[in-house]
């Protein structure tokens, strides 16, 4: 058979998967007991922060820990003019404006490379609740805000439009050109310039996108938390999970982040459960394991014993 | 016109002076030795050429046109490609995707998928890697991965060519291969600048070579004055021939 035809058909059949699985995904409120939906909103509020930190740092290896920066401004926009405009453009509102962000943090500090990036993006994280912080007390003279309250329901498919819309877009960029020219930025940046490619306005301009989402799932959570302060919204926390989570599920496949969301956030709720006081120590042992062990992440595991298991068989025949 | 012209360029790196007020003109379909010892600011000044660095001061013109401080991406995709003398190949892309980027990318407008895979395939033809357009970049050998280097930068589409000691670390018989390859290259009709050590592949496919010393030039003519220049046996052959023995 030809190659194509075969892979067109391979492809169809996870279309086909993938479609029944948000079709499903769309039914579960009316189904699944409440607690279901809380778990599900971390869920995909987790997935979401993975995989656009995927989309901008797995591919071009310039580690970003400012997630919290752009989830947080998320939140507070949706804090400030939340109740004041439809909810539909708050949440636009606030990918936007870390989009905005992201575009002039990017076009200064894209230059630096390696560990310096990553510690100046970590720094941003601690400026922004500090300004803020120190803009409540000496100009607004107050601590924190209130958000408009919405129903879990709604939170929850908020997000999973977001989810949606983002793995469409992430699905987008990696077949196209610029996927390949990110992948080239990543493996060697030098040559990806002197190949014609505009390696500044190819970063800054998808860092800009994978912050959009991170501020539009920020708006959408604020709302679950009623109150919120600089330190609740710019939690370095929310720099953190993303890149473990892409690490532990491996980050050579778009899904390879999503299963590394899903199963962490899984984890965690069960643990905080069920063993409240050691749940940071078995989390933290289970992640110590997998990036010990599993340098492409459970992704990178389970195609490599599909590999084995493929060989043992043509071997058979 | 020439297709390439330096007036002055000039680079410091702190108090070094790493090129020093360095005349040169290129003329279209040529291929120019560039040669001179370890250190003397050959691959800066290819470096300065593709603007990976920026003289100061010092001005160059690609066409009559002053390209003095472009971004690298546009001097690519005004048509000036280049190789590295420490090979930068996309370590884990296949050999072909790294040759697409180069269709895609290397002028504007890129090229559609098809014609992208279709030129690229070509271009690994060209440069006799069609049998491992598979294999990510990083498990070729050292003078396949050279040869990818080519393939990538003649991707872009170059009118101008910089290769940077393309043979350095290659096996005779690969070197014979690399001088065969520059001569294919030369007979499309890009001109071609080339730094090599291998003094052999420089007086078989140049007409013409340029001597840096210590960032300056010391000389410049047909690989017959070259090698019966005092100087340039002073500074650079003499020591060669030293090292050979
Ligand atoms: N990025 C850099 N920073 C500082 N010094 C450099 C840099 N690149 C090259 N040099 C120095 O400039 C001089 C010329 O180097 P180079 O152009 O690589 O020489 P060549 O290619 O002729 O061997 C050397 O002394 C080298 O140490
Ligand atoms: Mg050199």
């Amino acid at each position: 058979m030809d190659i194509t035809t075969l892979t067109s058909k391979k492809s169809l059949v996870w279309w086909v998967i993938i479609l029944i699985i948000f079709i499903l995904l769309a039914f579960v409120p009316l189904y699944a007991p409440g607690y279901a939906a809380i778990l599900l909103i971390s869920i995909l509020m987790y997935v979401i922060l993975t995989v656009s930190w995927v989309m901008f740092s797995g591919s071009t290896g310039y580690m970003s820990l400012a997630p919290a920066v752009f989830f947080g401004v998320g939140i507070y926009a949706s804090a400030i003019i939340g109740g004041k405009l439809p909810f539909p453009i708050v949440v636009g509102i606030g990918g936007l404006a870390s989009f905005c962000l992201a575009l002039l943090v990017g076009a200064l500090t894209l230059r630096l490379r390696g560990i310096y990036f990553a510690i100046f993006t970590f720094g941003l994280v601690m400026l922004m609740a500090h300004s803020l912080l120190f803009w409540e007390l000496h100009v607004t003279g107050t601590r924190g805000r209130f958000v408009i309250v919405m129903g879990y329901n709604t939170i929850y498919y908020y997000l999973l439009g977001i989810f949606v819309l983002l793995l469409l877009t992430a699905y987008l960029i990696n077949r196209s050109r610029f996927g390949l020219a990110l992948q080239s930025i990543g493996q060697e940046e030098d040559a990806a310039a002197h190949t014609g490619v505009n390696v500044t306005m190819l970063k800054v301009t998808t860092f800009a996108i994978s912050a959009f989402f991170m501020g539009a799932a920020g708006a959408v959570m604020a709302t679950k938390w009623t109150y919120i302060d600089p330190f609740i919204a710019f939690n370095p926390f929310y720099s953190f999970m993303p890149v473990v989570m892409a690490i532990f599920g491996g980050m050579g496949q778009l899904f390879g982040p999503i299963i590394g969301a899903v199963i962490l956030t899984y984890l965690e709720e069960f643990l905080i459960t069920k063993f409240a006081e050691l749940y940071m120590l078995i989390f933290g042992t289970i992640l110590v394991i997998a990036i010990l062990y599993l340098p492409d992440g459970l992704v990178g595991l389970i195609q490599k014993m599909w590999n084995r298991y493929s060989e043992r068989k043509h071997a058979d025949t | 016109m020439p297709i390439l012209e330096g007036k002055g360029v000039t680079k410091y790196f702190g108090g070094l002076v790493a090129v020093s007020n360095v005349d040169f003109k290129v003329e279209q379909g040529e291929a120019l030795g560039l040669i001179g010892p370890n250190g003397a600011g050959k691959t800066t000044l290819f470096n300065l050429i593709s603007a990976a660095l920026v003289p100061k001061p010092g001005t160059i013109r690609f066409k009559g046109e002053n390209i003095t401080g472009l971004k690298p991406y546009k001097i690519c995709r005004m048509v000036v490609a280049r190789t590295f003398q420490l090979v930068k190949v996309f370590a884990d892309m296949p050999a072909l995707s790294n040759v697409i980027l180069g269709s895609y990318f290397g002028m504007s407008p890129g090229m559609s998928s098809k014609d992208a895979v279709r030129e690229a395939t070509e271009l690994l033809e060209f440069v006799g890697l069609s049998a491992v357009k598979g294999t990510p970049a990083k498990d070729l050998t050292l003078a396949n991965q050279k040869r990818l280097e080519v393939a990538r930068a003649l991707a872009t589409n170059p009118e101008l060519l910089l290769l940077d000691e393309m043979m350095a670390g290659l096996n005779p018989t690969e070197v014979g291969q690399a001088m065969e390859l520059v001569t294919r290259i030369r007979d499309k009709g890009i001109t071609i600048i080339m730094i090599e050590h291998v003094m052999k592949a420089i007086m078989n496919v140049c007409e013409r070579i340029i001597v840096l010393h210590h960032g300056a030039k010391i000389a410049e003519g047909t690989p017959q004055e070259i090698v019966t220049s005092k100087k340039v046996i002073e500074v650079y052959l003499g020591e060669k021939a030293h090292a050979g023995s």
